[in-house]
């Protein structure tokens, strides 16, 4: 029952919770982390001893919080007089801190932790390192592996961003109702982030990256947690469990990535995808749709489909043109193209898409998407030029032999496609 | 009797596992599972998701049908699965909570003899 695996499970599911206490009570993002890792070697020394306590986050708070306050007083006592303020706080702080556990105080304190790693002076990077160091607990050297950096830089990186926040001034009242909701959306959107950072990563080291998915879903589910009710969170906790469950098809052994329509769909995660479509139902019911409930309704649309000619196109469609309406990007239109093109054919799709060359000409997948539509429209020049600027913009050879490798194969399956048309009218 | 074991887990300890911790317990439960279907004693079994994808249906004061996001009730440890199963008395279910709970460490098991089974049709 108290065997390390169990501790470690309890120390890191606790961690969020009790950081953000201690950061409400010391004000210092320093010492609240401190005062845990304190509380973290007691706990190691004591809960094999005295088997594991009833509730594991109130008691780390609660030591936590003493230790940093004899902490504090033994300093203070080599230096001036004790302060009365801190030892009459001292004494209540039992059924202090039960009160302030059991009231909705932490759902406010959790995202203020969370609130502080994603602040518009730091940027992307610094954000997403910082809620990974202090809020997930990873170590720095687990950060540095997936940011493929060496640890001092990490190293320097978090100790950067933490000072910045530490002149930033967060107010620490409880927020309101409208201060509240700008803070979840600035949150939601880190975790969006965090996730990112592992997806989007290809090649040989995407492996290294893959657990920062893992943890963006951990704090998506954290934060749906605290906020049952909200949509656009359980929009984005389907989002990222939609995604993430086809992790296990999307490469090839050369560390490729795969595309949908090639991937191996048996291997997908069917536990995320079964919690992933329960939570956008739920979601959906709401009737207040968002950018993350619209995305993960795609990424369930693709989800759904057995095959890939199962995919409801249509649908999928529709709910790009919804997207586009609420969050207008060049690369929004591109991916619905794809959905026109299927169900409207490529000439629409290559309508649409030809107004967008000036703001994706760095795009591989812009030119890709392009020379495919001209090759179904028999446009082959055409189509190999745009293939070529594909090619030209790979960030690696490996990345360009494998855009040359996909482009063969549409070339080789439309000109065999072509054939019968082409020759008829020969 | 038939017996219903309700597995409570705290949710937080329980998403934070390691997928190769999940898989172990998972494998070493249907070890147990598997001994139990032997001796044809195992009912059906189920593995509950999070309580983040639950919603829960009540009444208010004005007799409302209110739709309510989230589970029934907001305690420390969350209702994760259950198991349904034959035992000959409470003396032996105890016993059987007991494997299970080797199997999966740090849940806490409520046994609930069942008055009232319907097996129903085979579902996929």
């Amino acid at each position: 029952m108290t065997d390390l695996t169990w501790i470690n499970g309890a120390l890191t599911s606790a961690r969020p919770q009790a950081v953000a206490a201690l950061l409400r009570y010391f004000r210092d993002l320093d010492t609240a982390e401190e005062a845990f890792q304190n509380a973290c070697l007691r706990a190691l020394k004591s809960w094999p001893q005295n088997g594991p306590p009833r509730d594991p986050t109130a008691w780390l708070i609660m030591v936590a919080r003493n230790t940093a306050i004899d902490e504090v007083r033994r300093r203070r006592k080599q230096e001036a007089l004790p302060d009365e303020e801190h030892i009459s706080d001292d004494s209540d702080a039992e059924s202090d801190m039960a009160d302030r556990l059991d009231s909705d105080h932490y759902r406010d304190d959790v995202l203020r932790l969370l609130f502080i790693c994603c602040h518009p002076d730091l940027p992307a990077s610094q954000q997403i390192a910082l809620a990974l160091r202090i809020v997930s607990g990873l170590s720095v050297k687990q950060i540095a592996r997936a940011f493929l950096v060496g640890e001092s830089a990490m190293e320097q990186r978090i100790t950067r961003a933490k000072a910045r926040i530490a002149k930033a001034d967060v107010p620490f009242e409880t927020p309101g109702a409208v201060e509240r909701s700008e803070r979840l959306a600035a949150v939601a959107a880190m975790v969006y982030l965090v996730f990112n950072e592992g997806y989007s990563a290809s090649g040989p080291t995407a492996p290294d990256r893959e657990p920062l998915c893992d943890e963006a879903i951990r704090l998506a589910r954290l934060l749906l947690r605290l906020f049952q009710t909200e949509p656009e969170i359980m929009g984005l906790t389907a989002l990222l469990l939609l995604q993430h469950a086809r992790a296990p098809a999307r490469f090839d052994s050369q560390g490729e990535i795969i595309l949908l329509e090639d991937q191996d769909r048996s291997l997908w995660k069917r536990a995320f995808i079964t919690e992933g479509l329960a939570l956008i139902d739920k979601a959906m019911r709401h009737r207040r749709p968002g950018p993350y409930q619209v995305q993960a309704a795609i990424a369930a649309l693709h989800a759904r489909a057995a095959k890939p000619q199962d995919t409801n196109w249509a649908g999928i469609d529709a709910l790009y043109a919804t997207l586009e309406q609420m969050q207008p990007s060049p690369v929004v239109t591109l991916n619905r193209a794809v959905a026109v093109s299927k169900v409207r054919g490529p000439a629409d799709a290559l309508a649409m898409i030809e107004p967008l060359a000036a703001k994706l000409s760095g795009y591989f997948y812009f030119f890709g998407l392009k020379g495919g539509l001209l090759l179904q429209l028999g446009r082959n020049q055409e189509a190999r030029v745009a293939f070529n600027q594909a090619i030209a913009l790979a960030h690696t050879p490996a990345e360009a032999a494998h855009i040359r490798m996909h482009i063969d194969r549409l070339i080789a399956e439309t000109e065999a496609k072509q054939k019968g048309p082409v020759a008829s009218r020969a | 009797m038939l017996y219903a074991i309700l597995c409570y887990h705290s949710e937080d300890v329980v998403c934070s596992w390691p997928k190769e911790k999940d898989e172990q317990i998972m494998r070493q439960l249907s070890e147990v599972n598997e001994k139990l279907a032997k001796a044809g004693r195992l009912g059906p079994v189920a593995r509950l998701l999070p309580t983040t994808a639950a919603t829960t249906l009540r009444e208010n004061a004005r007799e409302e049908k209110l739709v309510i996001d989230g589970p029934f009730a907001e305690t420390k440890e969350q209702l994760l699965g259950f198991f349904v199963i034959e035992c000959a008395d409470l003396d032996e279910a105890v016993d059987t909570a007991r494997q299970l709970m080797q199997a999966n460490d740090g849940a806490t098991y409520e046994i609930r003899p069942i008055g009232y089974f319907m097996p129903g049709v085979k579902i996929t």
